[in-house]
């Protein structure tokens, strides 16, 4: 579900999507891009973001934050401390040091690859997915692949935007997996 | 400085925190003994000791920003930024911020690389703090320090948690204070995720 949704005028999530940015034409023309920058700084709308997914989550037994990078690293690590669970970086090909495996994924043009260490996560984990904006859902769903091959469990994926055109929310129900996100991406170029 | 030399010798914390961290030898190439930190995100109370120094000793410092470097520091930099009540502001590689950036080339043993900040992220007499994984030789830091200066912030502080010893006795980068909280380990006898 969207936190917005269910009729809930939580004063929380306003103020959030007022502190996000919209970006016209990058990284290309056509593309209004939906910037987290300027929510990082405001440190309260940063903590209710926060916070909000602590809410959801934190009676799920979740053992597992998996962030992709670059921003799934900004809004995982304070997810997982608050409710106790391991943050496992979702990489780039060749960043991760260690013993890694890797999905594989499709982009517009071409593929993209995500790692993962060996032995970070085991079976029987319960996982989370965070990034900070879900599209397509073609980056969250290798990482829920990741997750899968060694058998943890992957309760959902969390992340603060959702572009409803691009039907990532429905490509995940088609694998079973919930989404929860704050937001809906915005169109107007807003000025900051 | 040393986090065990600023107080916290013998705090037991600080082992907990080096013990968590394992080494890859060889990587990126020969001869590196690369200092994984992803061992210490498995480790939920050594994560959480890790931001709970570095926010017990900048919390009463006034800071109203901190630097993330990318991308580890991205992982240290927001929840001690949550926790003291600043912003966060990332430093990233080129093209990856959306709007308008400054950027601050620097030096590599081969070549160069660069770092941007958003233009208006950061305001003249903000108090900053940047936030690293490690510091090797200080140059990405330094580029760091120069981004935020350029603005007319006053840098007061870089954290890492890790150090290593070519910084050991120079503890000011371009007259900005460091502070590590532990060095790095030569080899893991044993190392089981």
């Amino acid at each position: 579900m969207s936190a917005g949704e269910n009729g809930d005028s939580d004063g929380r999530i306003k103020g959030i999507k007022s502190a996000l940015r919209v970006v016209p034409n990058f990284p290309k023309p056509g593309i209004m891009f939906q910037d987290i920058t300027t929510l990082l700084l405001d440190p309260k709308a940063f903590k209710d973001t926060i916070d909000l997914f602590v809410e959801h989550y934190k009676h799920e037994n979740i053992s597992v934050i998996a962030g992709i990078e670059a921003r799934g690293f900004i809004f995982g690590p304070p997810i997982a401390l608050a409710i106790g669970a391991k943050f496992v970086p979702l990489r780039k090909p060749k960043k991760l040091p260690g013993e890694v495996i890797s999905e594989k994924y499709i982009l517009e043009y071409g593929s993209d690859c995500l790692e993962m260490h060996v032995g970070a996560v085991k079976s029987g984990d319960r996982a989370l997915v965070v990034d900070d904006l879900i599209a397509t859902g073609g980056t969250i769903c290798a990482a829920i692949n990741l997750l899968e091959r060694v058998e943890a469990e992957v309760v959902g994926c969390a992340c603060v935007i959702e572009v409803p055109e691009l039907k990532g929310r429905e490509r995940l129900r088609s694998h079973g997996k919930e989404l929860y996100v704050l937001v809906e991406s915005q169109f107007e170029p807003t000025t900051q | 400085m040393f986090a065990e030399e600023n107080g916290l010798h013998g705090d037991p914390r600080i082992k907990a925190i080096s013990d968590a961290i394992r080494v890859v030898p060889h990587f990126p190439k020969p001869g590196i003994m690369f200092q994984d930190i992803t061992t210490l995100l498995l480790d939920q109370k050594a994560f959480k000791y890790t931001v709970d120094i570095f926010v017990d000793r900048y919390r009463d410092k006034k800071i109203s920003v901190v630097a993330g470097v990318e991308a580890r520091g991205f992982i240290f930099g927001p929840p001690i930024a949550l926790a003291i009540g600043a912003k966060f502001v990332p430093l990233r590689k080129p093209k990856k911020l959306p709007g308008e950036v400054i950027s601050e080339s620097y030096v590599l043993e081969y070549g160069t690389d660069c770092l941007e900040m958003h233009v208006g992220a950061v305001q003249p007499g903000e108090s900053v703090l940047i936030v690293d994984d490690l510091v090797a030789t200080g140059g990405t830091l330094s580029a760091a320090i120069r981004l935020l200066e350029r603005v007319g912030a006053e840098v007061i502080e870089c954290a890492c948690v890790i150090g290593l010893p070519q910084v050991k006795g120079n503890w000011r980068l371009n007259g900005v204070p460091l502070y590590v909280l532990v060095e790095p380990r030569l080899t893991d006898l044993e190392c089981s995720l």
